[in-house]
């Protein structure tokens, strides 16, 4: 029985959604993940500051998509889980559908991310499950995300103070959404999520503090926050960009593309 | 004044007829190096950046490759206008890489620029002030889907007719950039070309869509080529240094005799009722292209000119403390790394202004 059966208010729609099978419920939550934050990130096309950052920007919207693809495909039919899903159904974290913000709140959500999906596929690549294959290609991409974030970081921690004060505020802001991270999700049971919690702080940590950073202060956890996006709770952002992914698709009913 | 086509970077308009040599006030030692220069044009030998080369080659290079990349970047647009509600994974995927690949393709080409001495920046100021062009094509609105298609099958397909003589240009550095630009790009017409077929096979709406795309596309992909030859001014210089190889007819031509049998396999018609194959000459004959509208676009009047440059300039002032921290931390750490034994203690490498991102763009298709 999956934890979201008792409170979810719409369990109907999300459980057939989800389904009982964990292994599919696992690839929903992680392939929910890239898809939306690749989303986002392709996003930026068009708007980043540097041409150099169009590159990198594209190219982990890119990487993301492409472990969507798969991990979706493994839960069914990709487009019809992308496109044809409501919103009380998706099951990523809370953290990749923030809105981009400025540059620093894209790098501090890359920043939580890439070093929590690069910890957790290298524990997932490590053991011999169903998403070992996937993760042992995947932690690859991340860990050159994981290097870009921590790059970027840098710049903009130890660059001006302009630069120092948009990061901080972003790390801030966005520091309430990653108490989620950490919750257990259905079928990934091998995985030590307090384990994988103290090494995410550890090394965030150690990041933040050569910018001269340090990890914000304010909760991680709450009624709202933690956990929600797993159980299809989102926030208001999501549904106004779902409605712009997906209304091409739904305006042709069953057409090719 | 000289007005400046983005096409094929000639210059029409009331022009200045064709350059001399840059050698102004000679001696026999700038005789000899014109001379020389010359004679290696004309036995088609690369010119590479410390060469010496005519002032007026080089500032005809800059001019061309500038608003070559200003094209990559401001093309980005229209495309990008779909990455958000593209209609399926696979096909989101597919337009995200080739926006991507156009960042690259700018990439590539604001370096070769600077290998004759100019900078990105003052390049990038140029395009935000409105004194360097980009092509006019992408004055255009993508209003659905097929657009994306459009602008793969034909865009692309004219900008390939165009930029494959390209890579056998004089200047060594633009020709090899584009012996790469042109691989992808033909890579990226085929993908349009896809996508459009997917469409007209598809259903009623489907091919209706695909069919307004090509209706709206159509005439602008042949403006793309320049004005006819005899109102293109600065070809016959171009030509003659080896920069440009083909008349902006000629080339035009050929992309005509390209596209048709394409869009009779895609199911498609090009809105032309002179389109009609000459066997004397060999060649599709087609109707007048309207002159006055590429002209009115040109000058600022098209659909999205003002909104293509905000969005630019928008960018670019949105960035700018991006680009000045990455700048400051830069300084900072190559002034640590002055000291002999004042490594960064982060182990980063401390990198040039407005050029810090990773890139590892090669991984992708």
């Amino acid at each position: 029985m999956t934890s979201n059966m008792t409170s979810d208010a719409t369990g109907t729609a999300a459980t057939a959604a989800t389904g009982t099978d964990p292994v599919r419920s696992a690839a929903m939550a992680l392939g929910d993940d890239a898809l939306i934050l690749s989303h986002r990130l392709g996003e930026w096309a068009g708007h980043a500051p540097v041409l150099e950052e169009e590159v990198a920007l594209a190219n982990i919207a890119l990487d993301l998509l492409g472990q969507a693809r798969l991990l979706l495909s493994m839960a069914g039919d990709e487009d019809e889980l992308a496109f044809l899903r409501e919103e009380r159904s998706f099951r990523n974290l809370q953290l990749v559908e923030r809105p981009n913000g400025d540059f620093a709140h894209t790098i501090a959500r890359q920043l939580y991310f890439s070093f929590y999906q690069h910890e957790l596929y290298s524990e997932l690549a490590a053991g011999d499950g169903p998403f070992a294959p996937l993760a042992a290609k995947a932690v690859k991409e991340t860990a050159y995300h994981r290097d870009h974030a921590e790059q970027w970081t840098l710049r903009l921690g130890d660059g001006t103070q302009e630069s120092r004060a948009r990061m901080r505020a972003a790390l801030d802001e966005l520091w309430k959404y990653t108490g989620e991270m950490f919750q257990p999700v259905d079928g990934l049971e091998g995985v030590e999520w307090p384990a994988l919690e103290e090494r995410w702080l550890a090394t965030v940590g150690a990041v933040l503090e050569r910018a001269g950073l340090t990890l914000p202060e304010g909760p991680r956890t709450g009624a709202w926050a933690a956990g929600a996006g797993r159980q299809g709770l989102h926030t208001e952002p999501f549904g106004r960009m779902l409605a712009e992914m997906q209304h091409l698709h739904r305006s042709h009913p069953g057409a090719s593309w | 004044m000289v007005t400046v086509t983005p096409e094929s970077g000639q210059e029409a308009g009331p022009g200045t007829g064709p350059a001399q040599p840059g050698h102004g006030e000679i001696g026999d030692l700038g005789a000899q190096l014109a001379a020389a220069f010359d004679a290696a044009v004309a036995a088609d030998e690369r010119v590479e950046p410390r060469d010496w080369m005519p002032d007026e080659y080089r500032a005809s290079l800059v001019r061309q490759m500038a608003q070559h990349a200003h094209s990559e970047i401001i093309g980005m647009q229209p495309e990008a206008n779909w990455i958000t509600r593209a209609p399926s994974l696979r096909r989101k995927a597919i337009l995200m890489a080739k926006v991507q690949d156009e960042a690259g393709h700018g990439l590539y080409l604001y370096s070769a620029a600077e290998t004759l001495g100019t900078s990105r920046d003052e390049l990038l100021d140029k395009l935000h002030s409105g004194k360097q062009k980009y092509s006019s094509i992408f004055n255009y609105p993508t209003l659905t889907w097929a657009d994306v298609g459009a602008i793969g099958w034909l865009v692309d397909g004219a900008a390939i007719t165009n930029q494959v003589p390209i890579c056998r240009c004089s200047y060594g550095p633009y020709a090899r950039a584009m012996v790469r630009i042109c691989k992808e790009e033909s890579f990226h017409q085929r993908q349009g070309y896809e996508l459009l077929l997917a469409l007209s096979k598809g259903t009623e709406a489907q091919h209706a869509m695909a069919q307004d795309a090509v209706d709206r596309w159509w005439w602008p992909s042949l403006m793309m080529f320049g004005p006819p030859d005899g109102e293109s001014a600065h070809s016959a210089q171009s030509m003659a240094w080896r920069i440009k190889r083909h008349s902006n007819d000629e080339l035009r031509q050929r992309f005509v005799d390209i596209a048709v049998p394409q869009a009779e396999s895609l199911g498609l018609t090009l809105p032309d009722p002179d389109l009609k194959w000459n066997e004397e000459r060999g060649h599709y004959d087609f109707g007048a292209i309207d002159w006055a509208e590429f002209w009115d676009v040109l000058k600022g009047n098209g659909p999205c000119n003002e909104q293509r440059l905000s969005q630019r300039r928008t960018a670019h002032e949105e960035g700018a403390w991006v680009r000045d921290a990455a700048a400051a931390y830069a300084a900072k750490h190559a002034r640590q790394a002055d000291r002999p034994a004042a490594r960064p203690a982060d182990g980063t490498t401390a990198e040039p202004a407005g050029h810090p991102a990773t890139n590892h763009e090669e991984t992708q298709a």
